[in-house]
């Protein structure tokens, strides 16, 4: 166990470095740092930039130094805490990042926190009793929901719920300061995307378990129906549905950029994008290492998981 | 919409649709209703016009064709047929649009018309948007490119995952190890974040999206195929062909990969509807296909800076609900299939 936890955490290592060391290949070319340099220096467009102001710029940001140069030093600041500084927006990129993963957590604990008993009732009911009417109206909606993309989802909750009804703003800006309203429409965005493939997740899950003999027994035995569902079937219907939980975490990170973008909500997503756009080396880099790490991480934790919950699996 | 035509340029109607049926044909009718929408979506800039929409006319018999084949071999599973009614919708509209009855897509008549006003002589049925572009033209045309540029990405993607998954199932060794490593760093990657990477350092546009999507896909799609690969590897047919001595290529290409394609085209009418998502939404981020051809993406991206009222809210659902019918679609025909295979 402890040996396979040790080989995906250098396996993550590894993948990281691999990364790091591509993005700050790429964004080392000419192309990005002119296309950074003009939007620093205020110049119309890159074929205005003088050679002479380029360079000097360039000399300005330390910028002129060979990429390996400047990625050791990068890692070196990285292992004692500094990722550097944001060109966009002149902030330390550590100081940037946390404000904005805080923003992106709260939106991804709502989302969970609706999501985990919503998925799981509602798997567990369809899956109960396969080809019953509750079982083919969650299952409808559970693909109807997941078909319509994140936009989608987005644009409809927004006309119905902030046009429509003005229940709440339809701009998660939060200008005035917080205000739990406003991340009212992505958590329901994010919520509606992701709780259909959870739920027929447990379904399937629940509808295996449901057919297996110790539950024949169960019920030959005379135990309540009751009994039998929430003690013997729910104990081992629950176990994949564990590992596919923990592995929308990766899935979140993805989600988070569209809806974070349409509702102006200023967290983790819309802080990525801006960056790529601006060409904001060290915020990409940064926010790139942290998306992987949280993705391999959650992979991590869902294997342990599943072999500590199913006592069928062992390592040797 | 369509039986009424079919009856009449089909004679004796059955035995011709039964015949329809085998894979070489079927093929040949697929290439012949993709082929022109490529060419008229991808290179219809360096056509002229009589030719540019002229190329177009073989396809729409050939769509309505592979609709009924569709439906008549898919009769057991009313959920594909749903699905793959939404899909051939879609696509029959693509190859259908220039000969439709309907105003340039592109062309500003009055601005913030109302759903079924009436001003400039032109009667708007869906309204126009903020730049006085008739709603509906801009609706039906936007399924092209949408359309085009989704398969052709899934497509390449699945070219490129299923030889990489064929080599590191069927070779193992070395190869594995290098292609499941390499998989394995892109599988790492959030995949919205690697396509912001990728089309970030490529620009945006559509032959950039296809690569994009090769690089997101082809390693789910090279695990699935190297399963299978591992799977049917030890039975006896793949035995009989090496003792035969043939060469290991000839021997993933035509005995290994037709005995996986069950569970791979499920996989890729579920991965169609995935690139169709990330199409719009790159699209919707600035990060896409570019203005000023309509395009479902573009229509949100545009309409969300203006039309944040109820009033005008049309400009943004209409879009939104059009891409919607079309993933659900695709999603509907893979759990058809899905359920269909499940039986035999």
């Amino acid at each position: 166990m402890l040996k396979l936890i040790g080989s995906r955490l250098l396996q993550m290592v590894l993948i990281m470095a691999v990364v790091s060391l591509v993005l700050f290949l790429i964004f080392d070319s000419d192309k990005f740092k002119k296309q950074i340099a003009v939007a620093e220096l205020g110049g119309f467009a890159v074929s205005a930039l003088s050679e002479v102001d380029y360079q000097a710029w360039l000399d300005k940001k330390g910028l002129n130094v060979p990429f390996y140069d400047r990625y050791l030093k990068w890692v070196g600041g990285v292992v004692t805490g500094d990722l550097g500084r944001s060109f966009e927006k002149n902030e330390p990129v550590g100081r940037l990042l946390v404000e904005r993963l805080a923003n992106t957590g709260i939106i991804a604990f709502w989302v969970f926190a609706v999501m985990i008993p919503l998925s799981l009732t509602l798997g567990v009911i369809a899956g109960m009793k396969e080809g019953a009417v509750r079982d083919r109206v969650v299952s409808f909606l559970a693909v109807f929901t997941t078909s319509l993309p994140e936009i989608a989802t987005a644009i409809v909750l927004t006309v119905i719920f902030a046009l429509g009804l003005r229940w709440v703003p339809a701009n998660s800006a939060m200008v005035n300061g917080w205000d739990w309203r406003q991340i009212v429409l992505p958590v329901m965005t994010l919520v509606l995307y992701d709780f259909g493939y959870v739920a027929r997740m447990t379904r399937a899950s629940m509808a295996e378990v449901m057919t297996s003999q110790y539950i024949r027994t169960a019920v030959l035995k005379g135990l309540p129906h009751r009994r039998v569902i929430l003690r013997h079937a729910l104990r081992n219907a629950l176990i994949a549905p564990f590992t596919i939980i923990v592995l929308q975490l990766n899935w979140l990170l993805s989600g988070v950029v569209v809806v974070e973008v349409f509702f102006q909500y200023a967290g983790f997503g819309k802080l990525l994008l801006d960056a790529a756009l601006f060409g904001d080396i060290y915020v990409i880099q940064a926010a790139t290492l942290v998306a992987v790490f949280v993705a391999v991480l959650s992979q991590i934790i869902s294997d342990i998981g599943y072999t500590f919950l199913n006592p069928r699996i062992r390592f040797s | 919409m369509t039986t009424v035509g079919l009856v009449a340029a089909v004679p004796p109607s059955v035995p011709l649709l039964k015949r329809l049926q085998r894979p070489r044909l079927l093929l040949a009718l697929i290439l012949l209703m993709w082929m022109p929408l490529t060419i008229h979506v991808m290179f219809g800039g360096l056509l002229s016009e009589p030719l540019r929409t002229g190329v177009l006319l073989p396809a729409i018999p050939a769509a309505l064709l592979l609709y009924t084949v569709a439906v008549m071999s898919w009769q057991e599973s009313p959920i594909a047929i749903v699905g793959v009614t939404l899909v051939f919708f879609w696509l029959v509209v693509a190859v259908s649009v220039p000969f439709l009855p309907l105003v340039d897509p592109n062309k500003p008549i009055a601005p913030f018309a109302d759903i079924g006003a009436l001003k400039n002589g032109h009667y708007f049925l869906l309204g126009a948007d903020f730049k006085g572009r008739d709603m509906l033209s801009r609706m039906l045309w936007g399924c092209q490119r949408v359309l085009v540029w989704g398969v052709t990405a899934t497509l390449v993607a699945y070219v490129v995952g299923s030889i990489l998954g064929l080599l590191a199932g069927y070779l193992g060794g070395w190869w594995d190890q290098a292609i499941s490593f390499l998989s394995n760093v892109l599988l790492s990657f959030p995949v919205m974040v690697l396509f912001i990477l990728i089309l970030n350092y490529l620009g945006p546009s559509g032959f950039n999206i296809v690569i994009a999507v090769t690089f997101a896909s082809a390693p789910a799609i090279m695990r699935i195929v190297r399963g299978l690969t591992l799977d049917t590897k030890s039975r006896d047919y793949i035995f009989a062909a090496q003792t035969r001595g043939e060469h290991p290529l000839r021997i993933m290409i035509y005995e290994l990969l037709p005995n996986a394609r069950g569970p791979i085209i499920v996989d890729a009418c579920l991965r169609l509807g995935y690139t169709t998502v990330a199409i719009t939404t790159l699209t919707f981020l600035g990060l896409g296909l570019q203005p000023p051809d309509p395009d479902w993406g573009l229509m949100i991206k545009e309409s969300t800076k203006v039309a944040m009222l109820f009033r005008f809210s049309y400009m943004l659902l209409i879009p939104a609900l059009s891409v919607s019918s079309l993933i659900l679609g695709f999603n509907l025909m893979a759990d058809g299939l899905r359920e269909m295979s499940l039986k035999d």
